[in-house]
């Protein structure tokens, strides 16, 4: 744009009298005809970023991992080595502890799909145009608080016995597994909602109604006609929902009762044996990179 | 295209690395002790638990370093560890000049020669300090000082009067797997506990021959460990955080388990508010753990005159005083006593001058394979605490 600007040359740039270029000038004439240094010099920040910064912490994440702490945990010794890996193998407790994350987050994951897909619905197909607004803005918002926030005013809920819950209702889960999926399931469920409510609004109408026409029910329907087609959105939102639940430690420690789950031990262990916290945190990037790779195909990585 | 841009990323990253790890190695020296306090250096970095250095942020009603700025000259920074894992990180880092360190940080940050002897004879508060506070092995080693006492306090057993009948005055309650008390127990959250069940195990299994909670040989750190695992079951949470610990305890959800007194007073102030039932804290008859903070040099210190001066004014009675009222401990300095205005039995809450008291208490330190307490070299040593952690908790 720049280059053919030149009637009214700011007078600072302007080299000399007799019009040679300005400076400006001469920078726009040699990046316009090296598309190659300009797509370059464009993405060299964003790149170096995202390969320095973000591939160089897990790159470094990984040789931490291969460290090991010394016998009276005073030093981190830095020979390479698979001590770290070897005990989280060998140990049944790692195991359970990986497994209890996993079983965790696929269970918010499935409970937020319950509860996602027929707001969505609603909120998408049913509800009229003012109630729809509202109803986005009530997902939306608990989005902007923090979270937190949230977590400990589930801590004042569930407590048991004097937790809210319990002095209204006279019982209350209390602190521990049940307690933190439920905790998980309400922070996380946004992150389904938004994108099952997308997919919905990208449903046309018109196919419900032929599906109705032809003598299908609503469940039938539902079935054979909304599910295939949201298939994708649902396993978009659940790639957050199963993501953030696996990595999470705050709602652990706060409503998680003696619960452990990765997070929880790779944050216990970040300061006393930072390598061994490394190894145990390579798990849950692993059981995503296993996760992605098999939705790739399913194509929902396009509707994220 | 894609190629070339990561292995130039991968090259930067490899770089970077690189880079970091030549920087972290550490030096094996660990300085020496100031001959004199010379002429502040302006600034000071410190490393301290919450409620240490107060500069009037959290309640202007409570702020001893903005005195101490005016006095020496030494603007102060405080970086807040939450944990004595996380002080000793921080320490690593080599950018601070001092850190007010529990026992079980305190041995760790001596052998691997992060602090610096001190020269007590510099601090003129030192003579007042109580005197079963000096040269303790958490403090000192191989006949040098490594720091100045600040304030202790052992972990009592906290428990609500109107769910645990009849009063205890044993650990066992605690331990039982069995317990009526089911899913109303808590325990500190930290490797450093499982001293607690040694201490217990010293007493109600005497066959296992524990003297020193912090110096177990395997079978019976084995023992420890296998009474935590049944502990595990009974437990409704574990606490690291004290206010989280306050408020289950308030609430109800807990009704019994370790505790620090801080806990407990902040609980009864709030109960009594409410005009509910107090919580009663005792001193089981098996004795108890405990922690005796000392501020400590860095041996990288680059404001070490700045530092003496800390050390030296933190430990005045006045200062003492208000720190100890506001933390909730006992102050290392028995003048301090006299200076609570507020509360005169502050010290016999506290017990700051019962040496008995102190002496009977096991103040958290790090474990090693050379046992600390001098039996032999077949200790368990930490790394091994903290893994057993991760598996007590299951």
């Amino acid at each position: 744009m720049h280059a053919v600007d030149t009637s009214d040359a700011d007078p600072m740039t302007v080299a000399g009298p007799n019009g040679s270029a300005t400076v400006k000038r001469r920078v726009s004439r040699f990046f316009s005809a090296r598309p190659n240094v300009r797509l370059a010099s464009l993405l060299s920040g964003p790149a170096l970023w995202l390969v320095a910064l973000y591939l160089g912490s897990l790159i470094a994440l990984f040789l931490t991992s291969l460290y090991r702490l010394n016998e009276d945990g005073t030093a981190i010794t830095e020979k390479i080595g698979a001590g770290n890996y070897r005990e989280l193998l060998d140990k049944p407790v790692y195991r359970d502890i990986a497994v209890r994350t996993i079983g965790v987050a696929a269970l918010v994951t499935v409970i937020d799909i319950c509860l996602a897909l027929p707001i969505a619905f609603f909120i998408a197909k049913i509800a009229r145009p003012r109630v729809r607004t509202l109803m986005i803005t009530a997902v939306l918002v608990p989005l902007w608080g923090s979270y937190l926030v949230k977590a400990f005013a589930w801590r004042a809920l569930l407590g048991s016995p004097g937790g809210v819950i319990d002095r209204t209702i006279g019982n209350s889960p209390g602190y521990g597994l049940p307690a933190l999926v439920i905790v998980l399931s309400y922070l996380w469920l946004p992150y389904m909602i938004v994108p099952i409510y997308a997919g919905l609004d990208r449903l046309p109408d018109s196919l419900l109604e032929a599906s109705n026409d032809l003598g299908a029910g609503f469940w039938y329907t539902f079935r054979s006609v909304v599910v295939p087609m949201l298939l994708p959105a649902i396993i978009a939102g659940s790639v957050f929902t199963f993501a953030l639940s696996m990595g999470d430690y705050i709602a652990v420690a706060l409503v998680g009762g003696p619960t452990q789950m990765i997070g929880s031990v790779v944050y216990a262990n970040f300061a006393s044996d930072l390598p061994f916290a490394a190894a145990f945190a390579t798990v849950p990037i692993l059981v995503m990179i296993v996760y992605l790779l098999g939705i790739r195909r399913t194509g929902a990585l396009d509707n994220l | 295209m894609i190629s070339k841009r990561f292995a130039v990323g991968f090259g930067t990253a490899l770089a970077l690395i690189a880079a970091s790890c030549g920087s972290s190695s550490t030096s094996t020296s660990g300085g020496t002790a100031l001959k004199s306090i010379g002429k502040g250096e302006g600034s000071l970095q410190l490393i301290a638990w919450a409620g240490y250095a107060e500069n009037g942020s959290t309640d202007p009603a409570y702020n001893w370093v903005g005195k101490f700025e005016t006095d020496s000259g030494c603007k102060v920074d405080v970086k807040v560890g939450n944990t004595s894992d996380e002080m000793f990180q921080l320490m690593q880092t080599g950018g601070y000049d001092g850190v007010s360190a529990s026992g079980d940080a305190s041995v760790r940050l001596i052998d691997s020669a992060l602090v610096a002897p001190v020269n007590t004879a510099l601090f003129t508060n030192y003579a007042d300090i109580s005197p079963f506070l000096k040269d303790t092995d958490y403090n000192s080693s191989g006949g040098k000082n490594y720091g100045i006492p600040h304030g202790w306090g052992a972990n009592y057993l906290m428990y609500n009067p109107n769910v645990v009948k009849p009063a205890p005055d044993s650990w066992s309650v605690v331990f039982d797997k069995n317990s009526p008390y089911k899913g109303k127990i808590t325990a500190y959250d930290a490797p450093i506990y499982i001293a607690d069940a040694a201490l217990y195990l010293a007493t109600a299994q005497p066959a296992l021959g524990i003297k020193d909670p912090y110096s177990l040989t395997q079978k019976q750190f084995d023992a420890a460990v296998a009474l935590l695992k049944d502990q595990h079951s009974v437990i409704g949470e574990y606490w690291a955080n004290y206010a989280l610990s306050e408020t289950a305890f308030e609430q109800g959800s807990i009704a019994l388990g370790t505790t620090w007194q801080i806990i407990a007073n902040l609980s009864n102030a709030t109960l009594k508010k409410a005009g509910s039932t107090e919580l009663k804290t005792v001193s089981p008859k098996e004795g108890s753990t405990g922690w005796s903070d000392t501020w400590m040099v860095s041996s990288k210190a680059k404001h070490p005159n700045c530092m003496y001066m800390w050390m030296n004014y933190i430990t005045t009675p006045a200062v003492q005083a208000q720190v100890a009222e506001y933390f909730g401990e006992a102050p290392a300095n028995p003048k301090a006593c006299a200076l609570i205005p507020d509360d005169p039995t502050f010290c016999d809450v506290f017990k700051a001058k019962d040496s008995a008291f102190a002496s009977a208490i096991k103040f958290w330190a790090t474990p090693r394979k050379q046992c600390l307490n001098g039996s032999g070299d077949n200790c368990v040593p930490f790394a091994d605490w903290i893994k057993a952690w991760t598996e007590i908790k299951g």
